[in-house]
């Protein structure tokens, strides 16, 4: 089966989650977690977590300080901001209902199926 | 809120680029080593873990673009990059560059100089306040000049009465001449202008003065003590810009007269209502005291009520006409204005004969335009030839198509822009010195500046012209098939022959756009050499007039002429002694100036026509002022005996001659036979000439000379006929003037050829500016020519090698060059020519004489651009038949 093409805006709502659940994390850790989270079912370009990170850091989402990574090499942490936060869980609540509708409509269309048979 | 913070950091960080890329770069580096660490833990090799690293993060540079594009600006860095970038080929190709430039500029600056008259004169309103209420009220024009035009006192208060449309009408005295006023602050007194209006003038006008006041009705009435407003600038030449002028008061025409204010600087009478000369002051016209009596003396101006349409102005105008009197002391005089009191706007009355004219001017220069983009679009079609390799390696390398069209525009924007500010301010000059050519018979030519309609033209042009210019070869370019141009590395490809069919097409455009411009300025050319060359029915050169003062001051009308008599014999004599003077006399009003008319004398005993026609214009003259203008005369000239005492004696001209002999029924013609006006008899003792009083290219009109012996004359300008050039006597005879009246003001020595010119500088002026876009449309082409040619000579090296070196001789090599570029121009001339005759018939009201396909014209100009072309084509083909044929066969 093909990968997943990520929807308009889901990389920014996975980054936030991300960072909320790990704690502070540099790009390279958000990208890997990504793809194992996703079962490596996301079709991800590293390199655009880069933009999305600058996306959400531009809005105050999240903020970042350069430090030193567990085998000692400097990198960019990321870390989630009260704002961040609160975003995120607006973004959640947003994606649950939707999900929700999409389910029923889903489903809609499997008794229709069923309903034909 | 977070969008608003997000764009403020996009700003920020568009503007610090440099620290954000290098901060980029490390965490991208970071990125890629903890990646490389990781995959070499699961075992991979060195090699491979960074390989891999690589294809995860999906390529560096996209990596960086997208971070740059979510973080800053990244449109404005690629035009900031293009900008960049066109700066720098363009300035390695700095002789293509200056050259578009200057073509550009020259086109741009045509076309706002153009644009800023068109705007002054047509589309500006005028520079009064609510200016498009104001109307100019008139009869249709007809033959009798400015009496025609004018109207009486009486008419003008009984028009004031009947009409309801007009907040206020008001006029001015229409025959004021030049130097009619002269200021006395001792020693030689000063000749000046004045106008005399209506008290309420400038109420209006709406035109507030910029320092005291204006009129009052008190300031007209009839024994009021002299006052007068200045213009600004006589007030700034004369008075030196006096701050306390305002209740000082001066000697003119010997009277001391108040200064009750100063104009503002943008109120130019001259401008508006006599274009080409300059009036210094502004006095009353006292309605209720003589000029009452003077018979249509005033022009009308109105002011039309808020909401009032034209058509009801016209119709109100058309009711009140009936009650209005030549005069009222004649019954008979009542209901003459009928279907003579007509309300134009005054700004179509000021400048809408100009209208086609500058029409006409503006298609050339867009012609012009047209020319200068088509030039460019070979210019840069032979660069991207050259720099196809280029595009194709950028193509090859990922630059989108959009990205290349949008470098190719960026770099045609580049060079407009620099095109336009070269030309705003080529014609910032032209028309700071148009503003300042007072001498031309145009209105509001003073008031030309550049202003922000004219910015926002450039701009406009600049833009439509990059576009036109660099779309095409642009798209070319970018459309090109990245593997062909790459592979195409020159001569004979169909590629490159593709390229010339399109460069041939655009120069037989250019080729065809000239030659309609060089057609339509022969034409006008044409119509101008016809103009100088008519019978005006004097002879201009070597005559030369100056305005005379003299006091005729005396208790009867009868001792008045007497006196006068005495001074112009006086002066008469004198000046004639003067060496070098072959004739001289002296008349009240010249040609082609101010005129006047009497009603019509008829012959005694014979009863007017039903339908009256307008009367001859009125001259009164001395004995010896005909042949001083060198106006022909059968009969006799006017004598010192033809006085108050003897027989009333008048010259008639041939027209007005043939009128009334033809309604008397006279066999032999008018001389020696008696018409009658205001029941006088007058003797005619000589037919003139039919002279141009009006205008050099209308048809002659009727004129009547009266004795200044036997007529009050409206002041007198004394003209010489001189076999020496007319400034040479001036000096002499100012001193004979003032020996005889020491009052005689320094009046300017006028040649009478200057009123031609005057006359005639409209049609000059046009002429004069279509002729010089028509040579730059020419240069503009030749061009074009020269460089299809010889660019196409230079694809063509090698095959030109082959043929010489298999025995093609020079000659043969020239003409075949010569060949190809003669077919181009004959194409483009004939598309021309056919185009002409379309265009020309659009241009026909504005040909004088000169038939709109007037055949010389057309061979002319075409036989004339061919010729251009040639020698265009020609340098490119002699540098063919030097070719070389073992160099050529060599090279590529």
């Amino acid at each position: 089966m093909a990968k997943l093409d990520l929807l308009q805006g889901t990389l920014d709502l996975m980054v936030l989650q991300t960072l909320a659940s790990m704690g502070p994390l540099h790009g390279y850790g958000i990208a890997r977690r990504i793809e194992q989270v996703s079962g490596n079912e996301v079709m991800l370009n590293q390199g655009t977590i880069y933009a999305a990170l600058v996306r959400l850091e531009q809005r105050g989402w999240i903020a970042s300080s350069w430090g030193t990574s567990d085998n000692n090499r400097k990198a960019k942490f990321y870390t989630i901001t009260a704002a961040g936060k609160r975003q995120l869980a607006a973004d959640t609540r947003y994606w649950e209902r939707l999900t929700g509708v999409m389910d029923r409509l889903f489903d809609m269309g499997k008794d229709t199926e069923t309903g034909g048979a | 809120m977070s969008e608003i913070r997000r764009l403020l950091k996009r700003l920020r960080a568009f503007a610090s680029k440099p620290s954000h890329d290098a901060d980029l770069e490390a965490e991208l580096a970071a990125h890629l080593e903890l990646a490389i660490e990781d995959n070499m833990a699961r075992g991979l090799s060195a090699v491979e873990a960074r390989r891999v690293a690589l294809v995860s993060l999906g390529g560096m540079e996209q990596a960086k673009d997208q971070h740059r594009e979510a973080r800053g600006l990244m449109k404005l860095d690629i035009l900031l990059l293009d900008l960049k970038y066109a700066l720098r080929t363009l300035g390695r190709d700095p002789g293509f560059t200056i050259v578009a430039v200057l073509i550009l500029a020259l086109a741009i600056g045509a076309n706002v100089s153009v644009f800023s008259v068109v705007n002054t004169l047509l589309l500006r309103p005028l520079p009064f306040a609510r200016a498009e209420q104001l109307v100019w009220i008139a009869p249709p024009p007809t033959k009798c000049g400015m009496s025609c035009a004018t109207y009486s006192a009486d008419a003008y208060d009984e028009f004031r009465m009947y009409s309801r449309s007009y907040q206020d009408v008001t006029g001015y005295f229409a025959f004021s001449s030049a130097d009619n006023l002269s200021l006395n602050r001792g020693g030689v007194p000063i000749p000046a202008t004045s106008i005399d209006v209506i008290a309420n003038f400038f109420q209006v006008l709406g035109v507030h003065a910029a320092m005291g006041r204006t009129f009052t009705a008190d300031d007209a009435r009839d024994g009021a003590p002299p006052v007068v407003l200045l213009t600004n600038p006589w007030w700034k030449r004369q008075f030196a810009a006096d701050p306390n002028i305002v209740g000082k008061a001066f000697d003119m025409n010997g009277k001391q007269t108040t200064v009750i204010g100063v104009l503002p600087a943008s109120f130019d009478f001259g401008a508006v209502f006599a274009p080409g000369t300059k009036v210094d002051a502004i006095t009353p016209l006292d309605l209720y005291g003589p000029p009452r009596d003077w018979g249509n003396i005033i022009t009308f101006i109105g002011r039309l009520k808020a909401g009032v349409s034209l058509a009801q102005a016209q119709a109100d105008a058309q009711a009140a006409a009936p009650h209005m009197c030549w005069n009222n002391k004649q019954p008979q005089s009542c209901g003459q204005y009928k279907d003579a009191v007509v309300p134009v706007p005054l700004k179509t009355y000021i400048s809408g004969k100009l209208n086609r004219s500058l029409v006409l001017l503006w298609s050339a220069v867009g012609a012009i335009l047209l020319i200068a983009c088509v030039n460019l679009s070979n210019l840069l079609l032979a660069r991207a030839a050259a720099r196809s390799k280029e595009f194709a390696m950028r193509g090859a390398l990922g630059a989108s198509r959009m990205r290349i069209v949008r470098q190719l525009l960026t770099e045609s924007l580049m060079l407009s822009g620099a095109g336009a500010l070269v030309g705003l301010g080529l014609a910032f000059a032209l028309i700071t010195w148009l503003a300042h050519q007072g001498s031309i018979a145009l209105p509001l030519l003073d008031t030309l500046r550049i202003d922000g309609a004219a910015l926002g033209w450039t701009v406009l042009i600049a833009v439509f012209a990059a576009v036109f210019f660099g779309l095409v070869p642009g798209l070319r370019m970018a459309g090109n098939n990245v593997q062909e141009a790459l592979k195409d590395s020159g001569p004979g490809s169909g590629h490159g022959r593709k390229h010339e069919r399109v460069r041939a097409v655009l120069v037989v455009t250019e080729v065809a756009l000239a030659c309609v411009l060089l057609v339509g300025a022969g034409l006008l050319l044409r119509s101008f050499l016809k103009v100088l060359e008519v019978d005006l029915g004097f002879q201009p050169d070597r005559a030369a007039a100056v305005k005379m003062d003299y006091d005729d001051s005396a208790p009867t009308p009868l001792a008045g002429a007497l006196k006068r008599t005495a001074i112009f014999q006086q002066v008469l004599s004198r000046v004639s002694a003067i060496p070098g003077v072959d004739a001289a006399g002296i008349t009240d009003y010249l040609p082609l100036g101010q005129n006047r008319a009497w009603g019509t004398p008829y012959p005694k005993g014979v009863k007017p026509p039903e339908k009256a026609p307008a009367g001859p214009l009125v001259y009164v003259v001395t004995r010896g002022y005909l042949r001083a203008m060198g106006t022909r005369v059968v009969g006799r000239d006017f004598t010192w005996d033809d006085g108050p005492k003897s027989e009333n004696v008048v010259i008639i001209n041939q027209s007005y001659a043939r009128f009334i002999s033809s309604l008397a029924g006279w066999p032999n013609g008018a001389i020696g036979q008696t018409i009658t006006s205001g029941g006088q008899d007058l003797r005619i003792i000589g037919v003139a000439d039919d002279v141009h009083e009006e205008s050099v290219e209308g048809q002659a009109g009727w004129q009547i000379y009266y004795s200044a012996a036997q007529q009050a004359s409206s002041g007198a300008q004394l003209v010489l006929r001189t076999n020496l050039p007319p400034a040479v006597l001036s000096n002499s005879v100012m001193r004979t003037l003032r020996a005889i009246n020491p009052k005689q003001p320094a009046a300017e020595f006028r040649p009478i050829q200057m009123l031609v010119e005057h006359a005639n500088s409209p049609r000059r002026f046009f002429m004069m500016l279509v002729a010089s876009f028509a040579t730059l449309g020419l240069i503009l082409a030749a061009l074009g020519i020269y460089g299809v040619i010889s660019y196409s000579v230079t694809r063509q090296t090698q095959e030109i090698g082959i043929r010489m070196a298999l025995g093609a001789g020079m000659g043969q090599v020239q003409r075949q060059v010569l060949a190809g570029t003669l077919r181009l121009a004959i194409i483009g001339v004939a598309l021309g020519a056919a185009a002409s005759l379309f265009v020309s018939r659009m241009i026909a009201s504005q040909l004088f004489a000169t038939a709109p396909w007037d055949l010389e014209t057309f061979v002319a100009m075409a036989l004339g651009l061919l010729l251009v072309a040639a020698i265009s084509g020609y340098i490119p083909a002699y540098r063919a038949s030097r070719i070389n044929p073992m160099t050529a066969l060599r090279s590529n």
